[in-house]
């Protein structure tokens, strides 16, 4: 039986019946999931389906600013949109995307027949379910959806009507979701190794999800404190953040920001575990310094603990904080170029062969250091000041987040797609996907450097005239980037969905190691439902 | 050696993060020249059909026309600034281009369709170490110029003038709190006629506007080559003082108080942008700083004072209580009811005013005095910009308001004489 969506005629030929007695049909099977491999299939058409919506919101953005002068929204519809873009994409695009990748992968990955916490799994995703419908429909609410940027600054979020409340209660869902998710993942990974399979041996993908997880479970309940203040101090008379009444804005966005930043981390390192994976299979070579990813990871994961207030240089701390932020951030460049020269070392003497995957993996790296280098910059404090809130950094987060994030996660899903439904994609079309997407990104991109530079401050629904420029070539590209999409989701995700192209084999990447490899293609419904016993490197099943 | 590539690439960067100011700015005369006009024709080829019809010239103070830098810096942080930004931007270039050089090299050479057959190495605890600790070492020589700057950029002291800027929603409030000028005080938005214009779809086609949504009523003017302490605050909900050519951005919180300082070397008309989300007119509440010759300050300053002057009270006005807690319920509603509150309990940190021995005392020289001065660091602002009749008015107000039935007066003239 494939593991994606029932095209039943293949089911009965199909090696592994024997497992398939009772597999839940109808709706029954996606409202009851227990298999992590429908989950982590409901939790990527959900992220995908938010996506969509993120995007939307995005495109109205870019026609709008596409010329000076307001021609489509109202300025206050203006910030509902950009703060609804931030929220969406965020917690409901990449951050399921991600533990959707991870359902479906780490069980594979290890050895683990399943989830650890079956039932728990099925939960946190139908949470996301009346989370998404409250934050989408904070749009209809009197005074509309959340207008105060996706920080939630306090004190304009005291300003927002009952549709802030509706985000707020959302994104509780969202978190409780997520930790759930976490402590899911964690234990799974903790506990149901096959034998054989020590952590140090473990897939980097599997690595840098357990180090996500902790992060989450660390500060999201930090985002759940800073929101419930802010409920409690919309309607209840408390006053932690509202100065009219002795309340401290700046403390707001400390609590908030010792959660940003970690969870800009969480919505990178799954990237790098996929990247890491991917690299080398196509490289046909190991990945280089193994154990320094490991390290490399968890130090990123450590210092973003210590690094949240620079995004607050502009708003005012001693010298001395300053110089202590600058520096802790600035040092994170270190692991993080570990990681990209232990990348381009496994590439380095490889033989190297370029499917879309690959593709999609070297546009990341590219790509994500050019992030990665404007956020060294921005950590420089003199720097931050004249660039803070600027389009510098809408540019900056932009390229770490879509050609970063996004980019490892379409990798990944050109990667392990054939193993999800057992059809090969259709390459041309997800070469096709690849250059579209690259170019329309930088062209979409590149220009907010620019005007970051030229002082254009971010969430500005109309700017001067000498900005008009390359804004329109933003919204240009934005609007292309967007059709790559549509694309991407019509030309290749529907087909091999329906089961359309050609046949995947068990291991359709000549390099390509892990245990996912050892399963048929598509994973039958159950896999590993004994432990398998593993060869020394614990990348293969022997006997 | 397999890993020579990457061996030079570091060494490379190692040399580059080394360079001295002069090669620098050398690199970037030349980097400036290569890359702006190849630039503005990328620009300008892909957008000419989209906005032939707009014409609009660079606005000197203001952004350029298809600005692609920093703008022309005005005071020595900004010169820093741009000086450490291209630092970054020419070492980051350059260690891009090493690092990325090694991998098309090795995508160039190391594919399987070229025949190349996959090496075996995947771990060298040496070149680990190696690319750890020269990366360590890259970024310490970037902190060193920043830190100079930091702690320039954070050196508040000994300004010749003080400006209090308040954020509202949507307009800036200036108040001159300390040196020539001393107590003028005026609102700043945006023309009128410029926000209509935005709702109307932008400036026509044909139809120049330099300073589209940056002209604003009544500039902020300052002396050229005077050091001016800028001191941020807010009336609502948080807001951001940029300046660019300045380099100096701050956040106006309401409640606290944050400063930052300029001194500007040159004279002519500044421009720059509320730059912190702060409701649905945030785009609509520009900066206008006009810097004027110090004669021309002075000139400036005198005519405002006079004109403040005329509307202001005469001080040897002898109030009527009635008039006088009037007079005051207005003062303190722009002024103290944010912190105070309404019912005069204050809250948190916040002193209450209902009930307090220091408004309650006979002696009104306590209350004119803290107001005077300030209190508790400044957590309690000093109110000495404003005038004797509002300061006499507000404390009459608040010793005859809520539970405060003291019955006491206090007038203009006691004001005045505190202030000596």
């Amino acid at each position: 039986m494939s593991a994606v969506l029932g095209h039943h005629d293949h089911d009965h030929d199909h090696a592994d019946e024997s497992h398939d007695d009772h597999v839940p049909t109808g709706w029954r099977r996606w409202v009851f999931a227990t298999n992590h491999k429908d989950i982590g299939t409901l939790y990527l058409l959900f992220s995908f389906t938010m996506f969509v919506i993120g995007g939307v919101l995005a495109l109205v953005i870019r026609a709008e600013l596409f010329q000076p002068g307001l021609q489509f929204v109202n300025p206050e519809f203006f910030n509902q949109l950009t703060t609804m873009h931030g929220l969406i994409m965020v917690f409901g695009a990449i951050m399921p995307a991600f533990v959707g990748f991870a359902n479906w992968m780490i069980p594979l990955q290890i050895g683990a027949s399943d989830m650890a916490f079956a039932r728990m799994n099925n939960f946190s995703f139908w949470l996301l379910i009346p989370a998404a419908l409250l934050i989408v429909g904070s749009f209809f609410l009197p005074g509309g959806a959340p207008a105060a940027g996706w920080t939630l600054y306090a004190p304009l979020t005291l300003q927002m009507g009952p549709g802030m409340d509706a985000g707020i209660f959302a994104l509780h869902i969202l978190g409780a979701s997520s930790i759930m998710g976490s402590i899911n993942i964690i234990v799974t990974i903790l506990n149901m190794r096959a034998p054989g399979m020590t952590l140090m041996k473990m897939p980097m993908f599997a690595w840098t999800w357990l180090i996500t997880a902790y992060l989450l479970i660390a500060v999201m309940p930090v985002l759940a404190g800073a929101i419930t203040m802010t409920l409690t101090d919309r309607h209840f008379g408390t006053s932690f953040f509202n100065p009219a009444s002795g309340g401290d804005p700046v403390m707001y966005q400390h609590i908030f920001w010792f959660f940003g930043h970690p969870e800009v981390y969480i919505m990178i390192l799954p990237a790098f575990g996929m990247i890491s994976q991917i690299v080398p299979a196509f490289a046909r070579k190991r990945l280089f310094g193994y154990a320094s990813m490991v390290y490399a990871t968890s130090s990123i994961a450590i210092l973003s603990f210590v690094v949240w207030a620079h995004h607050m240089f502009t708003s005012g701390m001693p010298v001395t904080g300053q110089l202590f932020f600058m520096y802790s951030t600035m040092l994170i460049a270190v692991p993080t170029a570990v990681k990209v020269f232990n990348w381009i070392a496994t590439m380095w003497q490889g033989s190297m062969t370029f499917e879309t995957p690959m593709l999609f993996a070297v546009g990341f790296i590219f790509v994500f250091t050019m992030g990665g280098f404007t956020g060294l910059i921005l950590a420089m404090a003199p720097i931050d000041i004249q660039l803070h809130d600027t389009y510098y950094v809408v540019a900056h987060f932009h390229y770490v987040l879509v050609a970063g994030s996004l980019y490892a996660m379409f990798a990944g899903y050109y990667y392990w797609s054939p193993k999800w439904t057992g059809v090969m994609y259709n390459e041309t079309r997800g070469k096709i996907h690849f250059w579209w997407s690259l170019i329309s990104f930088n062209v979409t991109f590149f220009p907010m450097h620019f005007l970051g530079l030229a002082g254009m401050p971010r969430r500005y629904a109309d700017y001067p005239m000498q900005f008009a420029d390359f804004n329109a070539v933003a919204s240009v590209g934005a609007f292309f980037f967007g059709f790559a999409q549509i694309y991407f989701f019509l030309f290749v995700v529907l087909p091999t969905m329906r089961g359309i192209g050609q046949k995947a084999s068990q291991k359709p990447w000549e390099g390509a190691e892990g245990l996912e490899w050892e399963v048929p293609s598509p994973a039958p419904f159950h896999t590993f439902e004994t432990p398998p016993k593993l060869n020394a490197s614990a990348t293969r099943i022997v006997a | 050696m397999r890993l020579d590539g990457l061996r030079a690439a570091l060494f490379l960067k190692l040399y580059l993060a080394n360079l001295g100011k002069k090669e620098v700015n050398m690199m970037k005369s030349i980097l400036g020249k290569l890359a702006s006009p190849v630039l503005v024709a990328c620009a300008w080829g892909s957008t000419a059909a989209f906005t032939a019809a707009r014409a609009t010239n660079d606005l000197p103070g203001g952004p350029a026309v298809n600005q692609l830098n920093l703008h022309p810096a005005v005071t020595k942080i900004a010169e820093d600034q741009a000086w450490l930004h291209w630092f970054m931007l020419i070492v980051c270039t350059v260690i891009f281009l090493a690092v990325f050089g090694v991998m098309f090299y090795s995508i160039w050479k190391h594919r399987k369709s070229v025949g190349h057959k996959a090496a075996s190495f995947h771990e060298s605890v040496t070149v680990e170490i190696v690319w750890t600790i020269v990366p360590f070492i890259i970024v310490i020589l970037m902190a060193l110029p920043a830190t100079r700057v930091v702690v320039a950029m954070k050196d508040t002291t000994n300004a010749d003038l003080t400006i209090k800027a308040t954020g509202m929603q949507w307009k800036w409030g200036y108040d001159y709190i300390k040196g020539e000028g001393e107590g003028l005080g005026f609102l700043s938005s945006l023309d009128s006629s410029q926000r209509a214009m935005s709702d109307a779809g932008g400036p026509k086609a044909g139809q120049v506007v330099n300073d589209y949504l940056l002209k604003v009523d009544n500039p902020m003017v300052v002396p050229v080559g005077k050091k001016v302490r800028l001191i941020t605050t807010a009336n609502d909900v948080i807001h951001a003082f940029l300046m660019p050519a300045f380099g100096i951005q701050q956040a106006a919180i309401p409640g606290f108080v944050r400063d930052t300082w300029f001194k500007a070397e040159k004279i002519g008309d500044f421009y720059g942008q509320c730059s912190q989300l702060c409701g649905k007119e945030h785009a609509y509440m520009p900066i206008h700083i006009k810097v004027v010759s110090a004669a021309d300050y002075s000139t400036w300053a005198g005519a405002e004072m006079k004109k403040q002057a005329a509307k202001a009270d005469d001080p040897a006005k002898v109030w009527a209580a009635e008039d006088s807690i009037k007079r005051g319920e207005k003062v303190y509603a722009t002024n103290c009811v944010t912190c105070h509150q309404a019912n005069g309990k204050g809250g948190g940190a916040i002193k209450a005013l209902d009930g307090a021995a220091v408004v309650l005392d006979a002696d009104h020289g306590k209350q004119i005095a803290v107001l005077l001065n300030g209190q508790n660091n400044g957590a309690m602002p000093s109110w000495k910009s404003l005038s004797d009749t509002d300061i006499a008015a507000v404390i009459t107000f608040t010793k005859n308001n809520w539970s405060n039935k003291t019955g006491q007066l206090v007038q203009p003239a006691e004001v005045m004489a505190a202030r000596k």
